[in-house]
């Protein structure tokens, strides 16, 4: 239902967005993540016909963003980043407002209003002026607004920016209900908002796709990802070593220098599974004592900065060394 | 369009939503009294007409007028609601109309409110009042027409102030386009052609044989296209500026 093809935007010499081709279709909901400036606000613009393409197009429900505009918004729900309001409106007249726009009128209109006053939680602030809101109700101001005319399609700029964590749950699991029906893009830099939301991740660096898959397929980037972890005390390391290398081959063990008179060992996954049962059967049978055993699952965080640190840093002219030793090469060492 | 009723209806709301409102309604009314009875010598003339109060109309409105229309887009952009507004579905031709009429309503209301002058007139004589209701209506197409140029030169700028010495400039150049003083300089430079261009373009010229109680389908063309043509301008830098 979004299409993206070759979608371009150049501010002068600077390449916002480079070539993106991209579709998301229903039932979708895409995490969009990318370093600040990597392109996801001036995406999202082009995609609400905020911004005209400088190449390439893009189309909502079929419809082209640039020559069939008014028939995409209908269809396209839209909050932009930062979420910006007409302050001095009451939130009532706001939406009323907005209502009127998408077409709602008498009691549909009322009731509409009401549905989704409800749904985001706005009932106590009606009245008040959109400007004397905290940043949290501004927010759910700017939700309720693109929400409002239930559209097929949204595309939601940091969505949970400045909502506390209750407020944050629960704008997660509206987003994650109307996953199934619409088709949603969602920018955000809470990863573990990816996996707690989104069927499907895209990673954008410099106005170009870094990688494209689900959270799950993106944490089996890390050499860690599956792998066991365990930690036995020093004194038992040596024992400990040598079961490891019973149930695997050497060059899946890791084994970290001590600390704390605790040595941890990583057994690599091997074809994606985690070899915990037999790890966890051979150290039984030698009776080996264990601090913790279990299984790595790996942070989106780490392979967000695997994807992105050295193009952040690139344009900046910074020397190879800058290029964020601990973020792209984690877990070879 | 009912986008633009709903659009001029926010705008509107928004404008009386600020005591600035009616701060400018106040001075409109007491500045063109004072003009009209103290510089214009409304008592000593001893006639009953509101020509003088028209008069200063042309002055009154180069500052008035950007002053109320300064905000039409400049605020829209300094406060990012213009990425609301041109991502709902509406043309950008809708929402620049839409502005428009507000702004213009609220300064047809303004002017409503001068009513007490001419049932004053009506008080003390007999005066032709289809001479006065014909300076209304000039005066109106005037204003909008000051109007039209500030909400371009709005659009711009995201800084209100500049907008509103661009727009008081632009209409001032079409003010004085008509003064016997800019002609002659006109005159000693260009060709005769030039000169009469420049004259015709004045909103003054147009203004004054309507207040005379001629209305000339060719005057009231003139402001109505001059409306036209400044929203079409503005919708171009509009669509041209909004993502900047
Ligand atoms: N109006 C503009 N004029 C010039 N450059 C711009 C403009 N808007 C964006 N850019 C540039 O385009 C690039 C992408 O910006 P964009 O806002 O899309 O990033 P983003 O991914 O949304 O970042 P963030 O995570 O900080 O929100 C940046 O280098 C930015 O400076
Ligand atoms: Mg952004």
């Amino acid at each position: 239902m979004i299409v993206m093809d070759g979608l371009s935007k150049h501010f002068g010499p600077v390449r916002a967005v480079d070539g993106l081709t991209l579709a998301v279709d229903k039932g979708e909901v895409l995490g969009f993540l990318g370093p600040n400036g990597a392109g996801k606000t001036t995406t999202m613009r082009m995609l609400a016909g905020f911004l005209e393409p400088s190449g390439g197009r893009a189309a909502i429900c079929g419809f082209d963003v640039a020559t069939d505009s008014i028939a995409a918004k209908r269809r396209l729900g839209y909050l932009p980043e930062g979420a910006p309001l007409y302050g001095d409106m009451t939130c009532a007249a706001f939406l009323a407002f907005v209502a009127e726009i998408r077409g709602y009128r008498g009691a549909a209109r009322r009731q509409r209003l009401a549905e989704i006053v409800d749904t985001v939680a706005l009932g106590e602030v009606l009245e008040r002026p959109i400007d004397t809101l905290s940043k949290g109700y501004k927010r759910r101001v700017g939700l309720a607004q693109a929400m409002l005319h239930d559209p097929p399609v949204l595309i939601l700029d940091e969505p949970t920016d400045g909502l506390d964590p209750n407020q944050k749950h629960h704008v997660r699991e509206l987003i994650r209900g109307m996953g199934k029906e619409k088709a949603i893009i969602v920018s955000t830099h809470i990863l573990e908002e990816v996996e707690s939301v989104c069927t499907r991740a895209v990673v954008i660096a410099q106005g170009r796709i870094a990688a494209d898959g689900t959270a799950e397929s993106l944490l089996a980037r890390l050499p860690r990802h599956n792998a066991v972890r365990l930690v036995v005390p020093a004194g038992a390391a040596d024992a400990a070593a040598m079961v490891l290398g019973e149930v695997a081959s050497p060059q899946a063990v890791e084994r970290l220098p001590a600390a704390d008179g605790l040595v941890t060992f990583y057994v690599l996954a091997h074809e994606g599974a985690a070899p915990l049962a037999a790890v966890a059967h051979g150290l039984h049978a030698h009776s080996i004592e264990v601090d913790s055993l279990g299984v790595e699952r790996g942070r989106l965080d780490d392979v967000f900065r695997a994807l992105t640190a050295q193009e952040e840093t690139a344009p900046e002219g910074a020397s190879p060394e800058g290029a964020s030793p601990e973020g792209a090469g984690s877990g070879h060492a | 369009m009912r986008s633009v009723a709903a659009i001029a209806k926010r705008e509107l709301v928004a404008y009386f939503a600020t005591p600035v409102a009616y701060v400018f309604i106040i001075i409109f009314l007491a500045v063109s009294a004072a003009l009209t009875f103290y510089v214009g010598g409304f008592f000593e003339r001893r006639q009953a007409a509101l020509d003088t109060f028209f008069t200063f109309h042309p002055w009154l409105f180069l500052f008035l007028i950007p002053a109320v229309g300064m905000r039409l887009w400049a605020e829209e952009r300094k406060t990012g609601t213009i990425e609301l507004l041109t991502t709902m579905p509406v043309t950008t031709t809708a929402a620049v109309i839409g502005k428009f009429l507000a702004a213009w309503a609220f300064i047809a209301a303004a002017l409503a409110l001068t009513a007490p002058m001419w049932l004053t007139v009506n008080v003390l004589g007999e005066p032709d009042n289809g001479v006065i209701l014909a300076s209304y209506v000039g005066s109106l197409l005037m204003a909008g027409a000051f109007l039209a140029i500030t909400s371009c030169m709005s659009a711009l700028t995201r800084n209100q102030v500049v907008a509103f010495i661009l727009g008081a400039t632009v209409c001032f150049l079409f003010t004085m386009s008509g003064v016997e003083l800019v002609l002659e300089t006109v005159r000693a430079i260009a060709p005769a052609a030039l000169v009469d261009a420049v004259a015709s373009l004045s909103f003054l010229s147009h203004f004054s044989t309507i207040t005379k109680g001629v209305i000339d389908l060719r005057d009231l063309v003139f402001f109505v296209s001059m409306i036209v043509f400044w929203l079409f301008a503005t919708t171009i830098v509009v669509n041209a500026r909004k993502g900047l």
